[in-house]
């Protein structure tokens, strides 16, 4: 066993956004970067997307990933950084919430 | 945050060098922060605080908001000794997150059907931390009762600064160890550091039990770094 250099190894989504970023792929990298209450992945974490909505890692428990992405994509295409907040006291919480009850900001940014 | 930055900071994260990403939420602009940098102003504070803390989180400084992303090395215990309480030790350390490889120049010791699953090197430490050098990020925990084996990972963790340096043995024979490390040239600054008797002091018996005591007890260093004097509130 080697010692991780990345926490996630090969599948560490910041190693995927240079990987695809340097094979000519347009990335946005998301980043969980507040959370209240119980929240599946803590401040830091990241997804990374691409222009196609492929995307890699998590910023929950995979709750709130589809929403992040169709947001990424838009961030692709202006280049203007937003900032999401997700939480179940929303009333689209059923589409968008964390069923965990916690709340969580993300933020989404494009890479380069 | 630009290309740039990506590849510097995966290149400290590569190497197992602390860093910290730091966004400007407003227009997303990020560069690289290592231990020691100063960016000046408000900031500083805030920044020295998570490379101690390690936790990631929004600041707001000089009238701006920001994002401090923390990416620390991961924890890496090397053990000296395949001995009993290494076998106990190692599965310890992989339910709790960290990292653990096991270096005996004594092949007897250091099997793979002792060790099962566990990184190990069947050589001297001298040859395998040429390879492997430790960092403030590791423990070295020396438990061979070896002064042969023993002393030279020593004195290169004392000198590596890793967050944990423990040796098994009595007090009678860390008194003589003290003796040895002191004629390697290692300071009394150096020596206060090495936690011996190992482990903490719960009164453990058997091997499986000192393994225990020296998990949490690299537990504490690790949580406590840079944070002398600091309560249990981990």
């Amino acid at each position: 066993m080697e010692a991780a250099s990345s926490p996630d190894g090969p599948l560490d989504p910041l190693d995927v956004a240079e990987r695809w970023k340097a094979s000519g792929r347009d990335v946005a990298l998301a980043t969980v970067v507040e959370t209240w209450g119980s929240a599946p992945r803590p401040v830091g974490s990241h997804l990374v997307i691409d222009a196609d909505g492929n995307f890699h890692g998590s910023v929950s428990g995979g709750c709130v990933e589809g929403a992040v992405v169709a947001e990424a994509v838009d961030v692709i295409g202006s280049g203007a950084p937003k900032m999401l907040e997700f939480g179940v006291a929303d009333e689209t919480a059923w589409r968008v919430g964390l069923s965990c009850g916690g709340r969580i900001k993300v933020y989404v940014e494009r890479l380069g | 945050m630009d290309l740039k930055s990506l590849r510097e900071l995966n290149a400290a994260r590569a190497a197992r060098r602390a860093a910290i990403l730091l966004t400007k939420i407003s227009d997303g602009s990020a560069r690289v922060i290592r231990e020691g940098d100063e960016v000046g102003g408000e900031l500083d504070a805030a920044i020295a605080k998570a490379f101690r803390s390690g936790a990631s989180g929004s600041v707001e400084a000089d009238g701006k908001s920001w994002f401090l992303n923390v990416h620390l090395p991961p924890p890496r215990i090397v053990v000296i000794g395949a001995v009993h309480i290494s076998q106990a030790l190692a599965p310890m350390a992989r339910i709790a997150g960290y990292d653990l490889e096991v270096i005996d120049p004594r092949t007897a010791f250091a099997t793979s059907e002792r060790f099962e699953g566990v990184s190990l090197h069947a050589d001297w430490p001298e040859t395998v931390l040429k390879e492997r050098p430790l960092d403030a990020y590791c423990a070295l925990v020396a438990v061979t009762h070896d002064p042969k084996i023993d002393d030279f990972p020593l004195k290169a963790a004392l000198d590596a600064g890793c967050f944990y340096v423990g040796a098994l043995g009595s007090r009678k024979t860390h008194a003589k160890r003290v003796e040895r490390l002191t004629a390697l040239g290692a300071s009394e600054a150096q020596i206060a550091r090495i936690a011996a008797p190992i482990g903490l002091d719960i009164g453990a018996a058997s091997p499986a039990e000192i393994a225990v005591a020296v998990m949490a007890q690299i537990i504490g260093a690790f949580r406590s770094r840079g944070l002398a004097g600091r309560g249990g509130d981990a």
